[in-house]
């Protein structure tokens, strides 16, 4: 049987651990190099690595960073933040990253997705899509962090990525980002039942039981986790920290 | 302790990075390489591979590496792990591309169908499962929890399943592994999958296939 994925979604912004909340508010919560030390020794299934500040500022892909990252990574490895090119996806996947995340720079051309697909195969590339809930009903899609809005459809885009060769999708619900009262289910519903690839669930995570609903009612065939996985209690003191398999197992479909 | 060097096949696809972290985890010595010579004075190869099957054997023809292989291989039986890509290109044909494959297993390549039952079953099968040993071989699990990482969208298609070593189940059986004489293959990602690739990593470089 195959497992349904359970993911920490790391954030990074200038060579730091960040989380945020609703994609604002960067906060501080560690060292990237020895949370992914500490997952790999919690045999976590993936790690999601995203900068969130490669696309909008000059510093652009930490490099460096992500090849140390992946050196500690006895797991696959997803990081996306700032890929605008085939070469750029060539350098990280070099480095031993297995996926690269592509958003804004599919926005604005989404044949992006189809020539890092041709290059590397469909499984080496993660559509990540935000999404925002519409104040009458409805969801509309955006790139650059939550900042810039897309004319097409959730559904239209996600099946437009999948067509361009997009071997995942990563859908991100903004309202749910750092909240954890639960996935937008809704939502990754929507998007699982609109591809075929499979689809990674993220915002909104605040227990394990989350996880197994976004899986089960969601039909996500994974459940990324941010948060969750880097806060500990109610008062949100950080702790790098991670459900054990058999809390999951417990959860999971 | 493994002292027989892995000689890890670099022809432009898959990660040899990751395969060497994982080697050196597991107390492997090894090197990555293209040149014919290393490959051919090699006592031990490792084929990893991500991509295209037609774009793997173009990169392997271009880099003259073809005869190098099927000299070391089945020449010289020099014991060789095929990862992923790197197993499905040691079948004779896959329904990926065109180019005939090394053509070393008695095998084709086949792309996932599902009955209808099993609809819903996602292609690529991605994510971590478990697998059954059909039989004694070194690539079986000695963890009872054991599990790998896969990530393909074709599998094998053996003519005779005695060739099998590990089975999987996604929508019906997917071939995990298979070893034949000198020659052995996962369809998992050994060195993305915790310490159970380690051990299974570290129990290929201590593999002495009979005969070879």
């Amino acid at each position: 049987m195959l497992r349904p994925r359970a993911i920490p979604c790391l954030l990074l912004l200038n060579g730091r651990l960040v989380k945020t909340v609703r994609f604002e508010r960067a906060k501080y919560v560690g060292d990237p190099i020895n949370a992914v030390r500490i997952f790999n020794d919690m045999e976590v299934d993936e790690i999601v690595v995203l900068d969130i500040g490669a696309t909008p500022s000059a510093t652009g892909i930490p490099f460096d960073l992500i090849g140390e990252m992946a050196s500690e990574c006895f797991m696959p490895m997803v990081y996306g933040g700032g890929i605008r090119s085939v070469e750029e996806a060539r350098r990280i996947i070099r480095l031993g990253v297995e996926k690269v995340a592509i958003n804004s720079a599919a926005a604005a051309d989404v044949s992006l997705v189809t020539r890092v697909a041709d290059a590397f195969g469909a499984q080496a590339v993660v559509a990540s899509v935000d999404v925002r809930k519409k104040i009458f009903g409805g969801y509309r899609v955006y790139s650059h962090g939550g900042r810039r809005p897309l004319s097409t459809s959730v559904v239209e885009w996600v099946h437009r990525l999948e067509q361009a060769g997009a071997g995942e999708i990563l859908v991100t619900a903004i309202d749910r980002d750092g909240m954890m009262n639960g996935y937008d289910v809704d939502l990754v519903r929507l998007v699982s039942s609109a591809v075929r690839v499979p689809v990674i669930a993220a915002g909104g995570a605040g227990t394990v039981s989350d996880m197994g609903e976004v899986v089960g009612k969601g039909g996500a065939s994974a459940a990324a986790v941010g948060s969750l996985a880097v806060y500990q209690g109610r008062n949100r003191a950080v702790l790098i920290n991670f459900p054990t398999p058999a809390q999951l197992k417990a959860v999971m479909p | 302790m493994s002292n027989s060097k892995v000689v890890v096949v670099n022809y432009g696809l898959g990660n040899p990075s990751s395969v060497r972290n994982m080697l050196r985890k597991a107390g492997c010595e090894s090197e990555v390489t293209s040149e014919p010579a290393a490959i051919l004075a090699a006592s031990r190869l490792l084929l990893p591979g991500v991509g295209a099957f037609d774009h793997g054997m173009q990169n392997l023809a271009d880099l003259g590496l073809i005869d190098v292989l099927n000299e070391a291989v089945l020449v010289r039986k020099t014991p060789i792990l095929g990862i992923c890509l790197g197993l499905q290109l040691m079948s004779r044909r896959s329904e990926e591309g065109v180019a005939p494959g090394l053509g070393w297993l008695g095998a084709d390549t086949v792309r996932f169908r599902f009955t209808q039952a099993a609809d819903g079953f996602r292609v690529p099968h991605m994510g971590w499962n478990t697998v059954v040993a059909t039989r004694q071989t070194f690539l079986r699990p000695p963890e009872a929890d054991a599990r790998f990482y896969f990530v393909h969208s074709y599998h094998l298609r053996f003519d005779d399943p005695g060739d099998v070593a590990l089975m999987a189940d996604y929508g019906g059986p997917v071939v995990a592994a298979a070893v034949r004489d000198n020659i052995a293959g996962t369809q998992f990602h050994p060195e993305k999958s915790h310490r159970f690739g380690l051990t299974l990593l570290r129990s290929f470089a201590d593999w002495f296939p009979s005969g070879a």
